[in-house]
C-alpha cells in the first residue's frame, strides 16, 4: 500500500519521537522501560542496544517481506530479531561487561521487546527498506529519549546521582575518556541540608509513577499539537490506526474474549 | 407557589429521603474523635508531635487547595477531609521524623493517592496509608527510629528504643523486656506518635460508633481475626494475644484507617470479608514477614480488593430474580 504513495522519510523518522512514541503513546516495551531506568547509564545502554536491533531487524524484515510466508511470519521475525540480539549481547559482553551485568536478563529479552516485534509487524512487513530504516531509527530514538527522561527523574530523585557509572558505559572509548568524571553525585550536598534521596523512585512503584506522569505529559503535549489522546477509545484516535489491519472492524479496544463472545 | 402546586402530583426522581449528615460534619466528628490521640501524642512524645501534626495538616490542606486549582475543579478544602488525612498521617510517624519528609508524605497522600484519582470519594486507596507507605519505603531508617516515651520531660535527648513488636517477633513467654500490659494500654512504649495510646484510640472509636459515623463491624472483625490467629500462633497464651493487639498500629489502623468510607465495602457482608482479610494479612506479615509491622500494608492491599468484594457481595434488588443468563456467558468466556 505504501509503495504507491510517495514516502516522506522525514515524517516516518519523526513520528516515533512524539506522535507515535513507542513507550508513551503506543504503550509498548513497558517492561524494559520500567526495569532498567533506575539509572541514566543503564537507560542509555538499553536504549542504544534496542535502537540498533530495531533498525537492523526492520531493514532485514523489510527486505525479506515478500519472501516470508504470511502464516509463519511471527516465528520468522523472531528468528531475525534473535540473531541481532545475540550479536548485540556478545558485543556488549565483550566490550562493556559492566552494562551486561547491569542489564542482566533484559538484554537478551530485547528479542521479545514489543516495540521491535510491533514495528516489524505493523511497519517493516509492509514498507520498503529505506522507509523501514527511518521508522526503526525514529522509534528507537523515541524509546531512547523516554528511557533517558525516566532514568533522569528516577536516578536524581531516587538515588541522588545523575549519570552515575557512565564510566563503565564509555569503557569502549578507552580507559578514561571523561577524565575521571563518573557522573554527578548530589548525595553529600543533600545530606548537608538534611535531605535524603527518596528511595521509592528507584523501586518498581516509583517507576510506574514516573511512567504515568510522563505519559500524562506526552498526552498534554499531543493535545497542544491537536493529536488524539492515547487514552481515548475508538479507532480514529488510536496512534496505530494507520497501520492497523482491523481498523474498519473497530473491535480492537475490546478484550479478545468479549469479541469472541459476540461472535457466538 | 403553594397555590400552584395544590392538587398536583409532583414527580421527582429518586432519592426522596435525605440525611442531614454532610461530609463536613462527618469529618468534623472524625477530627473530634482523634483529639484524645493527639493529646496522648503530646503527653507521651512532647510538643514536637504537635508540630508534626500541624505541618502535616497544613501541607495536606495546601496541596489539596493547589491541586484543585490546577485541575480547575471546585476547591473542596472546606469539607475538612484533608485535615483528617493530615492528622492520620501525622499520627503514623515517629516523633523524630524530619519535617520535610512530612511534606513529601502529605504530597503522596493528597496529590497522588487522592486528587490524581478525582478527589474525595474517588480515591481507591486510603490517602493517609499511602502517604505512610511512601515514606516507609523511601525513608525506612527515619521512619523506624523510635524514641522512648516520656523522656522529653526529663530533657534527655532522643533516647531510642525498640517497639514491642520486635520483641514479640521472637516471643518465648518472657515478658521482662516488654512494657507491662498497663503501660501498653496507656501508650508508654516506643512507636509512632499516635498509635501507642490504646486508651485514647478506643475512646475515639467509641465516640465514632456512638455518633454513628462508623459501624463497629470492621474494627471488631479486624482485631478479632488478629486475636484468633495470634491465639493459635501463641499456643493459647492470652498475654501474647493482648500484647499483639495493643502493639503496633493495629488499633489506629482498625478504628480510623480501615473504616474510611471510600475505601471500604458498603454491605455488612463485604465489611466482614474486608476486615477479616485485613486481619489475616496483618497476622501473616507479623508472624512470617521480614517487617515487624503489617497493618498499613494489609489495609492498602484490602483497599485494592474492595471493588471485587463489592461486586461479590452486591445486594440483590428486592423482587428481582438472579440473572441466570449472565452467569452462563461468564462461564463460556
Amino acid at each position: 500500500m505504501a509503495e504507491k504513495k510517495k514516502i516522506n522519510y522525514g515524517k516516518e523518522f519523526s513520528k516515533g519521537i512524539l506522535k507515535q512514541n513507542p513507550v508513551l503513546r503506543l504503550v509498548l516495551g513497558t517492561c524494559p522501560t520500567l526495569a532498567v531506568t533506575t539509572s541514566v547509564s543503564n537507560a542509555i545502554g538499553m536504549g542504544i542496544a534496542a535502537t540498533i536491533v530495531l533498525v537492523c531487524s526492520n531493514i532485514v524484515i523489510s527486505a525479506l517481506r515478500k519472501v516470508i510466508p504470511d502464516k509463519v511470519r511471527i516465528p520468522a521475525y523472531i528468528v531475525i530479531i534473535a540473531a541481532f540480539v545475540s550479536m548485540i549481547q556478545m558485543l556488549v559482553k565483550a566490550y562493556i561487561p559492566a552494562l551486561n551485568k547491569a542489564l542482566g536478563v533484559y538484554l537478551p529479552l530485547i528479542v521479545v521487546n514489543c516495540i521491535i516485534l510491533g514495528r516489524a509487524e505493523a511497519f517493516a512487513s509492509k514498507n520498503p527498506v529505506l522507509a523501514s530504516a527511518c521508522d526503526g531509527l525514529g522509534m528507537g530514538i523515541g524509546f531512547l529519549t523516554t528511557e533517558f527522561l525516566m532514568g533522569t527523574v528516577r536516578e536524581i530523585i531516587g538515588a541522588g546521582t545523575w549519570f552515575a557509572g557512565i564510566q563503565d558505559l564509555l569503557v569502549i572509548f578507552g580507559n578514561n575518556p571523561l577524565g575521571g568524571w563518573n557522573g554527578f553525585d548530589f548525595t553529600e550536598g543533600l545530606a548537608k541540608t538534611g535531605l535524603a534521596p527518596i528511595t521509592l523512585f528507584i523501586l518498581p512503584c516509583g517507576g510506574f509513577f514516573v511512567f504515568g506522569v510522563l505519559m500524562a505529559c506526552a498526552n498534554k503535549l499531543a493535545d497542544k499539537k491537536h493529536l488524539p489522546k492515547a487514552e481515548k477509545v475508538g479507532c480514529a484516535s488510536c496512534p496505530m490506526a494507520e497501520n492497523c489491519n482491523i481498523k474498519s472492524g473497530g473491535n480492537c479496544e475490546k478484550p479478545a474474549a468479549a469479541v469472541k463472545g459476540e461472535a457466538e | 407557589m403553594t397555590s400552584e402546586n395544590e392538587n398536583k402530583i409532583i414527580v421527582t426522581s429518586s432519592p426522596h429521603f435525605h440525611t442531614s449528615k454532610t461530609v463536613r460534619g462527618i469529618m468534623a466528628d472524625v477530627i473530634i474523635s482523634l483529639v484524645p490521640a493527639i493529646i496522648a501524642s503530646v503527653v507521651l512524645f512532647g510538643y514536637r508531635s504537635l508540630l508534626i501534626e500541624f505541618v502535616c495538616v497544613a501541607c495536606c490542606v495546601l496541596f489539596e487547595y493547589i491541586s484543585r486549582l490546577i485541575m480547575k475543579r471546585d476547591v473542596t478544602v472546606g469539607d475538612l477531609s484533608a485535615v483528617v488525612t493530615g492528622i492520620l498521617l501525622a499520627l503514623n510517624m515517629p516523633v523524630s521524623i524530619p519535617l520535610w519528609m512530612c511534606v513529601i508524605g502529605s504530597f503522596a497522600a493528597i496529590v497522588v493517592a487522592k486528587q490524581f484519582f478525582g478527589g474525595i470519594g474517588q480515591n481507591f486507596v486510603n490517602p493517609a496509608i499511602t502517604g505512610r507507605i511512601v515514606m516507609l519505603v523511601s525513608f525506612s531508617s527515619a521512619m523506624t527510629k523510635w524514641t522512648a516515651p516520656l523522656v522529653w520531660r526529663t530533657g534527655v535527648d532522643a533516647e531510642t528504643t525498640a517497639t514491642p513488636l520486635s520483641f514479640l517477633k521472637h516471643f518465648t513467654g518472657d515478658t521482662s523486656a516488654l512494657p507491662t500490659l498497663k503501660e501498653m494500654f496507656f501508650g508508654i512504649r516506643g512507636g509512632t506518635i499516635g498509635e501507642t495510646c490504646a486508651a485514647a484510640l478506643i475512646l475515639g472509636g467509641i465516640y465514632l460508633v456512638a455518633r454513628k459515623i462508623i459501624k463497629p463491624v470492621i474494627p471488631l472483625c479486624y482485631i478479632g481475626t488478629v486475636a484468633v490467629i495470634m491465639l493459635i500462633a501463641g499456643k493459647g497464651s492470652l498475654t501474647y494475644v493482648a500484647y499483639e493487639i495493643l502493639s503496633g498500629g493495629l488499633l489506629l489502623g482498625a478504628i480510623f484507617m480501615a473504616t474510611d468510607y471510600s475505601t471500604s465495602p458498603i454491605t455488612t457482608k463485604g465489611k466482614i470479608i474486608y476486615a477479616v482479610g485485613c486481619g489475616i494479612v496483618t497476622s501473616v506479615i507479623r508472624l512470617f514477614g521480614n517487617l515487624p509491622e503489617g497493618v498499613s500494608y494489609s489495609i492498602l492491599l484490602m483497599n485494592i480488593l474492595v471493588p471485587h468484594i463489592e461486586s461479590l457481595t452486591i445486594t440483590k434488588p428486592f423482587g428481582t430474580e438472579k440473572k441466570k443468563k449472565e452467569k452462563k456467558t461468564e462461564e463460556a468466556a
